[in-house]
């Protein structure tokens, strides 16, 4: 699973996307995923809302994940 | 008006004369004259829309120049929407140009935006965007939206024909600290010129109706990979029940009253040899700051509070005066008795004023 990281997400990260293999960890829906992507880079906890979006859709928590799927992370930005 | 000027669009194919004529009946209100604001004025104006409204209440800066290219050195401590209304005259006279001298507010929000047709979002903070959102649902009014961070950008067009607005993708407004601006984070100056004039390109497209405007689409631009990506989103029906406007969309009750001193008072201090706390990054410390003041970065602020003394008056500077008052109800929060003092407009208005 690939998931492409945007704004704050991408500073936490450090990188612009990483690789989930199913060996790491299953994950079932995006709310799954959320709860990850917070164990795993602990900052992501003070982010109290990001937008998800699988295969290019704005995707609810609900949303369930495929192992081929393209997430990306979408935080708001404010800069102007 | 020269019948000429506009030749070399009307003859394109779709758009003609009768995309110039909708473009000198449209109203437009563009709010924010900075990075954003700057292209989407320029080329608006340029392209002959008929009125075009612009609320800001911010002075240039010298570290504005970089992204805002429309203020020139000669500009530095004016307001901007006297500098850009000066130029924008002289690029195009025949535009109907209204200036705003004031930040949007909840009190003159819905007063100031139900006069246009279409709103673009060129603000640089979540409290007015979250404020243009609310206030253009209310009065049905399309907004084009844009925003950075670093090296990249969104562009969006909400509320556009029973489209999607920005609560669909971003329900509630992010807690302070959550999310930094470009004051901390910093911006390449290309960028706000690229997302702006992406902006001003939809807003014409929602003027004259020619392509497929960006609604319910969000599109994410990366500068260092020059990428451009679509993200689709959906209308959440809860997201267009806004009956009034909140009490306030700032992150803590105006209300409140924090402690300020005048940036003109650096000198003074200095001369006293006050306590004077710098809480920018480290980098923006090593490229300037004040003789014998103390750097504590705003993140590690509570962490190494220990080089203060609370014994003494605290005088909190950053560059624009925003993460002073952060690093100042921090402070309070553990220490109620000292005396703390956020140093308004920060460094930029010090050093504008000493210009």
């Amino acid at each position: 699973m690939e998931i492409l990281l945007f704004g704050i997400a991408k500073d936490i990260v450090g990188q612009s996307e990483i690789r989930i293999s199913s060996d790491d960890a299953a994950l079932h829906s995006v709310q799954e995923l959320k709860d990850f992507m917070v164990r795993k880079f602990p900052e992501f906890g003070k982010l109290s809302s990001f937008a998800v979006a699988v295969n290019s859709e704005y995707a609810q928590d609900d949303v369930p994940l495929n192992r081929n799927d393209e997430i990306a992370i979408i935080p708001p930005v404010s800069g102007g | 008006m020269n019948p000429n000027r506009y030749t070399r669009q009307t003859i394109l194919k779709g758009f003609g004369s009768e995309g110039q004529q909708k473009l000198a009946d449209a109203k437009v209100l563009v709010i924010g004259a900075g990075g954003l604001g700057v292209p989407v004025l320029t080329y608006l104006n340029a392209m002959g829309v008929g009125k075009i409204g612009i609320v800001d209440n911010d002075t240039v800066s010298i570290t504005n120049l970089h992204r805002q290219v429309l203020y020139g050195q000669g500009d530095v401590g004016q307001s901007k929407v006297v500098a850009a209304l000066e130029k924008l005259k002289g690029q195009n006279s025949d535009t109907e140009l209204v200036v705003y001298h004031t930040f949007l507010e909840v009190k003159n929000a819905l007063e100031i935006i139900q006069a246009y047709d279409i709103v673009v979002d060129a603000s640089d903070n979540f409290p007015t965007r979250y404020l243009v959102n609310d206030a253009c649902v209310m009065l049905q009014k399309p907004f084009v939206y844009g925003a950075l961070h670093g090296y990249e950008g969104q562009v969006s067009v909400f509320n556009h024909a029973g489209g999607p607005t920005y609560r669909c993708l971003f329900p509630r407004m992010p807690k302070e600290n959550e999310v930094p601006n470009c004051n901390e984070h910093g911006v390449l100056g290309i960028i706000p010129g690229i997302i702006g004039n992406l902006q001003a390109l939809e807003t014409i497209k929602v003027i004259t109706g020619i392509g497929e405007v960006l609604s319910g689409k969000l599109l994410i631009f990366d500068g260092l990979q020059q990428s451009f990506r679509k993200i689709k989103f959906k209308l959440q029906p809860k997201s267009l029940q806004i009956q009034k406007l909140q009490d306030y969309y700032e992150w803590n009750d105006p209300c409140e009253i924090i402690p300020t001193v005048e940036a003109d008072a650096i000198q003074k201090l200095l001369a006293e040899e006050a306590q004077i706390v710098d809480v920018r990054t480290d980098e923006e410390y090593e490229n300037y700051h004040l003789p014998n003041s103390i750097h504590i970065p705003l993140n590690d602020l509570v962490a190494n509070e220990g080089s203060i003394d609370f014994s003494r008056p605290v005088y909190l500077l950053c560059q624009s005066g925003k993460r002073s008052e952060m690093a100042l109800r921090q402070l309070r929060e553990k220490h109620p008795e000292s005396s703390l003092f956020s140093i308004l407009g920060g460094l930029n208005q010090y050093l504008a004023a000493c210009s």
